[in-house]
């Protein structure tokens, strides 16, 4: 059978183009690479490659022919042993074709051009929904199990060791995280228990060692990159999105990223713009990550030995002005919280309030000031902000009526505005006031004191919140 | 390729032997393998090409025309175990790493019985089976990557290399020397393998490098590296050869300077008009990788025009099944949309 070279799609988008020009003429010989034509699109003047090899049989489309549809024969190449007589039958449709050059051929070679008018012409799929993603409860913690007081950097320190002991895929890696034993102290003791093969002192090079943490997640390995702050990582953040996050999407399931990047995230104190920013809204925006933000030593403990074990890449985000602070963490052998489940920090009737990470500092105080006014707030601690346990806050609004939600990341698409608005659709009349979501104010953090206290959120703003949303 | 320049005098040096300076010849059956292994992916490119062409593969299209011998002959030095990642310009490396036509060729089309399923598209195809770690689409990422698969097998303490490939545009991406710097401080055994093909896009490397010997580009952190005749598979194999040995001794990363050359456009919507005709064509017609393989092997009596048509003709229906197939097969099912994205 004779060949139809087609005229081809150089670009996404093109759909017709001139035929300026044959280098090939009717009875040449050709191989596969040949340059037979060239054509012009809308962008440029391009080379017409031979695929097959042949004898041109015939041109059908005469050179400067403008117009000419992709997808419509241009010549017919002829096989071993074919002469032009064989052209006959196919050849005929062809050339009637080519005088209408608005019909696109109806051969079989036009398969591709059909293929393409009906996806366009098809009407959409419907979109399917989303899955529900239902978490697991916290596990229970037996009567009489013993509460130990430890700060929060003792709770990290504990979970990745606890973890490393168990699994020996296990590795941290960052900056100072060895030799110095951490520039915030979070990996104390770790290299004389576990070694310098895996407990790494890195270059100060975010993007290649966050590079490199992905690729040995990829072959198998379990590592934890320690971020000296969150405000570096924007130096690794394509290696973040777009190897770990997207990898296991691209890969229809074949290989993932099981990675933890952790480090304090957020504002400290009196560093200034560049080192005082809140990522958790960044984070939370794309698929294929889980983002993890808690608030108490149990949380840090339980929530960073789950991030550890789960299979997908984990942004957990600490907090240099919590790492000091303590909390009662439940002493147990194997204490793991499941990722993507809020906890009710405070049950109440009168409001819901939602914060997490650093948040919950001025939510707690604010509800003490509010319980003394009479008002009785109801507190979840959302813990993860990616998956989100959305059923929890909408199944408090839906008793409270009323919802505020506090954190220091910056106002613009904030979690508590993303928050805000699935609450309005989805308990639009269970509401008894608008909601009002707390932020960072929309300015880099200044360095003066004064001014850096007025950039971040206040307790007196969410104690001002509750009031307003009660109408008290 | 033009007259192979013979290595500088550091890379000499710092690399003991230039493996590329004598090529050992192949035997009957390597260089039939070399034949039909670079056939298999021209033919294949051509072929997707023409499905590009006709729009049955949207988007980008970046085909490795030109480049075979590269892939094909480090694949030719490897053993079971050792891990390929490379960028955009993958179909090739795929094809060299086993990974089956069929299944390339349909995700290029967006099928579901593509490699990825039709949710990664001619950028973004991996293969655990095969050790491929794809696939990727920013430039220079598969560089840290290929290095923290390397940091697995130092980890692990197996014998097992990773191949970096990258191109001479991405050799000047800041985080190459950032995991440059790592692989030499940990002696990670990571062959970096830079297709210099000439071009970064439409960019002549000396607009776009002060440094064009990219052998050297490792020299600041000691990084030792070769200049290799890309275009000749024998002498790809024997740089292979000894950089893989080179890494399984755990004497840490090894640079390779891959001097290859596209013909085509950068991705199937460049016109190319960056260089001139008679460039590509003397490339082609002087130093085509393949036609080199075939004049030897008639030259020595190992096979006539008629057995090597045997060989494309062999070919050419691996490439038809797999083209027949990417068209017919079913786009992914609409469930697909929401899988994948977590474990």
């Amino acid at each position: 059978m004779p060949i139809d070279i087609l005229m081809p799609a150089l670009s996404p988008t093109m759909e017709e183009g001139t035929l300026s020009k044959w280098l090939k003429k009717e009875g040449d010989k050709v191989v596969s690479g040949d340059v037979i034509a060239e054509i012009e699109t809308d962008k440029a003047t391009m080379e017409v490659e031979a695929v097959d090899e042949g004898v041109i049989g015939k041109l059908l489309v005469a050179a400067g022919t403008e117009n000419v549809k992709v997808n419509a024969p241009i010549a017919v190449l002829l096989q071993d042993g074919e002469s032009a007589s064989d052209i006959g039958s196919s050849a005929a449709p062809k050339a009637e074709a080519k005088a209408d050059a608005d019909t696109p051929a109806a051969t079989a070679g036009d398969a591709g051009g059909k293929a393409r008018e009906a996806a366009e012409e098809a009407p959409a799929a419907k979109v399917p929904a989303a899955p529900k993603v239902e978490a697991a409860s916290d596990p229970a913690i037996p009567a009489g199990t013993e509460m130990v007081t430890m700060t929060v950097r003792e709770a990290l320190r504990d979970a990745m060791a606890e973890e490393m002991r168990a699994n020996p895929d296990v590795f941290v890696m960052g900056e100072e995280v060895a030799e110095y034993q951490g520039a915030y102290k979070v990996t104390q003791g770790l290299l004389q228990e576990f070694g310098p093969k895996r407990v790494i002192d890195t270059p100060i090079t975010e993007h290649g060692f966050a590079g490199i943490g992905v690729g040995a997640a990829m072959a198998g390995l379990r590592p934890i990159v320690e971020f000296m702050t969150f405000n570096f990582a924007m130096q690794a953040i394509d290696q973040i999105v777009n190897s770990a996050a997207k990898t296991l999407y691209m890969s229809g399931g074949q290989m993932g990223a099981p990675i933890v990047f952790r480090g304090p995230n957020g504002a400290a104190a009196r560093v200034a713009a560049q080192h005082s920013q809140d990522y958790a809204a960044w984070y939370s925006h794309i698929p294929g990550l889980k983002v993890i933000q808690p608030y108490t030593a149990a949380d840090f403990k339980g929530l960073l030995k789950a991030a550890i074990r789960d299979p997908n890449p984990i942004i957990f985000l600490e907090n240099e002005i919590l790492y000091g602070q303590t909390f009662e963490v439940p002493k147990m052998d194997d204490f793991v919280l499941p990722i993507g489940k809020a906890r009710i920090h405070r049950v109440g009737n009168d409001v819901t309030l939602v914060s997490w990470g650093i948040g919950m500092t001025y939510a707690v105080k604010a509800v003490d000031e509010l319980t003394k006014l009479g008002i009785d707030v109801e507190l979840i601690d959302l813990r993860t902000i990616r998956p989100m346990d959305l059923p929890a806050i909408i199944e408090s609004v839906k008793k409270t009526g009323r919802l505020v939600t506090i954190e220091e990341g910056y106002p613009q698409s904030s979690v508590g505005d993303f928050i805000a608005n699935r609450v309005s659709r989805e308990a639009f009349d269970y509401l008894d006031a608008p909601v009002i979501t707390i932020a960072g104010k929309d300015v880099p953090m200044p360095y003066a004191a004064n001014l850096e206290k007025l950039a971040l959120p206040n307790v007196g703003e969410v104690v001002d919140a509750v009031k307003a949303v009660c109408y008290k | 390729m033009a007259p192979r320049k013979p290595a500088s005098a550091a890379a000499r040096k710092s690399a003991k032997s230039d493996a590329a300076e004598k090529i050992s010849e192949f035997n009957k059956e390597q260089e039939l393998n070399a034949y039909r292994e670079m056939l298999l992916i021209r033919r294949f490119e051509e072929k997707a090409g023409q499905l590009y062409g006709m729009g049955f593969i949207g988007g980008f299209c970046h085909l490795y025309i030109g480049q075979e011998a590269v892939v094909v002959g480090m694949q030719m030095a490897l053993k079971d175990g050792d891990q390929v990642i490379t960028g955009y310009r993958d179909h090739g490396h795929m094809l060299a790493c086993g990974m089956s036509a069929r299944g390339v060729m349909a995700e290029l089309t967006g099928r579901e019985g593509g490699l990825s399923k039709g949710k990664g598209g001619s950028m973004h195809m991996f293969s655990k089976e095969k050790n491929f770690y794809g696939g990727h689409g920013i430039v220079g990422a598969q560089v840290s990557l290929g290095t923290g698969l390397g940091f697995a097998n130092h980890y692990r303490g197996n014998d097992n290399v990773s191949l970096a490939y990258f191109g001479d545009g991405a050799a000047n991406q800041g985080q190459v020397y950032e995991s440059f710097n790592m692989a030499a401080l940990w002696k990670l055994p990571v062959i970096y393998i830079i297709e210099n093909n000439r071009y970064a896009m439409g960019t002549a490397v000396n607009r776009a490098s002060s440094q064009t010997d990219f052998s050297q580009r490792g020299a600041s952190i000691g990084i030792p590296g070769m200049k290799v005749d890309g275009m000749d598979v024998r002498a790809v194999k024997a740089a292979a050869d000894y950089a893989v040995e080179h890494c399984r001794s755990g004497n840490g990363p090894i640079i390779l300077e891959m001097q290859t050359y596209r013909y085509r456009g950068h991705s199937m919507s460049d016109p190319a008009k960056y260089r001139s005709k008679d460039e590509v064509q003397k490339m082609r017609s002087e130093h085509d990788p393949i036609e080199q393989v075939k004049a030897r092997l008639i030259e020595k009596g190992w096979a006539t025009e008629d057995s090597l048509k045997d060989i494309d003709k062999e070919v050419r229906e691996i490439v038809a099944d797999a083209a027949d197939f990417a068209q017919a097969n079913p786009e992914p099912a609409v469930s697909e949309l929401y899988t994948d994205i977590l474990l």
